[in-house]
């Protein structure tokens, strides 16, 4: 039996008896990477309407550091965006050092770029990845990965930790570098170059690659900035906003780099962008191997800073700072402060109250991912299921720094 | 931010809302004006609207809770991207009846931060489109974040905390 297309119309309901199909994508699906839900109203393959709840890892952050000494905070930035937790540690040690107007070392400035760009490239590898596997690319997810496990071990010769590092201490690192890691940084950045090369290779001219992301999961850029976007999602909608160039902290000034942005606000600018930041990370870190001053590895603040151990035990002084550090005795001078980096997704903000005690009074997470997750719905509205997952994926949304 | 840009910033809306401004300090050289709590919205909207002042991204709204004044605040924390000026509007509720308008009509980011607020110190946004529960539970009887609100269970008495807890 034949039949033309219009015997399929006669067919189609009404819009007023239309049936729309109701979807839960989530709460733990693999498509999603990281616990959240999304309630999809469905007209067969096309997103009506979106609905999310978040919160499945909220862990009270907030109300937890109201109750912690500062230096007991750092785990808890970890926890965050977890792709990155390096720069979630250094941001709150630099606004506890803002706070305090420590003075910090030229060399600890650099030395944490170094860690930062690392961990930028771990976070924009991670979402370039996925980006891949979820248009079908397995390949080039397996192949980062390695990569990814290469800058872990970088953390590991330097503070012990690999995912929540909880890397240096308020005023600088607990030790200098070692040779290993060193050595480790510098066979990462000889060999990296390469295999982003072909991963780039693997996806950015492919065909099938193309026509999956590019103008799939758009947002203009005056409605992403009324979301309040920051960070590679706000750069790939086309505009140049990036913290280390507007409020440089950590001697960012110092280093030449270029801003990515993005013109058709798709998939694909989104993975363009981060794309580059990480050729421009891999840059920043060798200027700052290159320019990297001599000098100490932390700075002199004793009530923050833990002595070494063999002065504690022959000491008074420094057994009187150990202790104090160790049950959290030390108070912090009264005053409001809001310091902000570049996070893997955009803007991390700490808007930290201190009343003079011991704790915070109140500490305020900026956290991109929280932020810019809400123009989800509007983003997906109208596509397909499938470019509703890669719009997810593009967006690099982290359960941990969504629910705090 | 220089001086005498946030000087002018102050004057403009000196000019037009003078009135309504309580306190201005520049904590760790951060713009930070205290204002009424009637014409937030209103001021939110001109600070957006004005040709010089541009405050048009909203990086981040929140709340704090003074049980010793009775009050809580709310912060508004705007960016002018043109000039990188930032500027924390502050207003006091009291805390029995922590009524507001919205500024989701001024930034659609406000939106989740908004709900945000609510649910951890029960600010009512008038106006907001969905205001309800966001992170915790809709169950939920009690606004977490409030400084009553106990951090451990009190029906506990395994961890001693007298000698060193806060």
């Amino acid at each position: 039996m034949t039949m033309d297309e219009n015997d399929f119309l006669i067919d189609l309901p009404s819009a007023e008896e239309k049936q729309y199909t109701t979807l839960n994508l989530g709460p733990t699906h693999p498509a999603t990477h990281g616990i959240f839900q999304n309630v999809l109203t469905m007209d067969g393959e096309v997103i009506v309407h979106a609905e999310p709840t978040i919160g499945y890892i909220h862990r009270a952050f907030e109300k937890l550091a109201e109750r912690r000494p500062y230096n007991q905070i750092t785990p808890l930035t970890d926890r965050m965006n977890y792709c990155s937790s390096p720069i979630n540690n250094i941001g709150w040690h630099m606004t506890v050092e803002k706070l305090l107007g420590t003075e910090i070392p030229k060399r600890v400035q650099y030395l944490r770029v170094i860690i930062m760009e690392l961990a930028r490239i771990t976070d924009h590898l991670v979402c370039n990845a996925v980006i891949g596997v979820d248009t079908g690319a397995l390949t080039g997810f397996v192949y980062l990965f390695q990569q990814r496990e290469l800058v872990y071990e970088i953390y590991e010769e330097i503070c012990g930790a690999r995912l929540t590092t909880n890397i240096g201490r308020i005023g600088g690192f607990e030790r200098d570098f070692s040779q290993k890691a060193w050595d480790k940084i510098n066979s990462f950045l000889k060999n990296f170059p390469a295999v982003l090369k072909e991963f780039e290779s693997l996806l950015s001219r492919n065909r099938i690659f193309m026509d999956r992301t590019i103008g799939a999961g758009g947002i203009t850029v005056e409605r992403a900035l009324n979301y309040s976007f920051s960070g590679p999602n706000l750069r790939a909608a086309g505009l140049d906003y990036d913290v280390r160039v507007a409020n440089p902290y950590s001697s960012y000034e110092d280093f030449d780099f270029v801003i990515p942005v993005g013109k058709n606000v798709d998939v694909y600018d989104r993975f363009m962008v981060r794309q580059e930041e990480m050729w421009q990370s891999l840059s920043i870190i060798k200027q700052a191997i290159a320019k990297l001053p001599e000098g100490p590895f932390h700075a002199q603040v004793p009530e923050f800073y833990l002595p070494p151990k063999q002065d504690v035990y022959n000491d008074m002084e420094a057994l009187i700072y150990h202790f104090k550090i160790v049950m959290g005795e030390t108070d912090v001078p009264k005053g409001e402060v809001y310091h902000c980096v570049e996070g893997g997704n955009g803007e991390l903000g700490f808007y930290l109250i201190s009343d003079g005690g011991r704790t915070p009074y109140r500490l305020q997470f900026r956290r991109p991912c929280f932020i810019y997750y809400q123009a989800y719905p509007e983003m997906i509205k109208g596509s397909m299921l499938s470019d509703a997952i890669l719009t997810m994926s593009s967006m690099n949304v982290i359960a941990g720094e969504l629910d705090a | 931010m220089e001086v005498s840009s946030q000087e002018k910033v102050i004057a403009t809306l000196q000019e037009k809302y003078g009135d309504e401004v309580l306190h201005v300090e520049t904590p760790y050289n951060f713009l930070t004006v205290t204002l009424k709590k009637e014409k937030i919205v209103e001021i939110v909207r001109y600070f957006y609207d004005h040709q010089d002042l541009h405050y048009q991204y909203l990086t981040t709204l929140g709340g704090i809770h003074y049980p010793d004044l009775k009050q809580i605040a709310v912060f508004y924390q705007l960016h002018n991207l043109y000039t990188n000026q930032r500027i924390r509007l502050k207003i006091y509720l009291p805390e029995e009846n922590p009524v507001t308008e919205t500024i989701t009509s001024v930034f659609a980011g406000a939106n989740w931060m908004e709900r945000e607020t609510y649910d951890f110190y029960g600010v009512i946004f008038e106006g907001h489109p969905n205001l309800k529960r966001i992170l915790n539970v809709e169950e939920m009887i009690m606004f977490p974040m409030r400084k009553e609100f106990p951090l451990e269970d009190q029906t506990r008495d395994d961890k001693n905390d007298s000698m060193f807890g806060r």
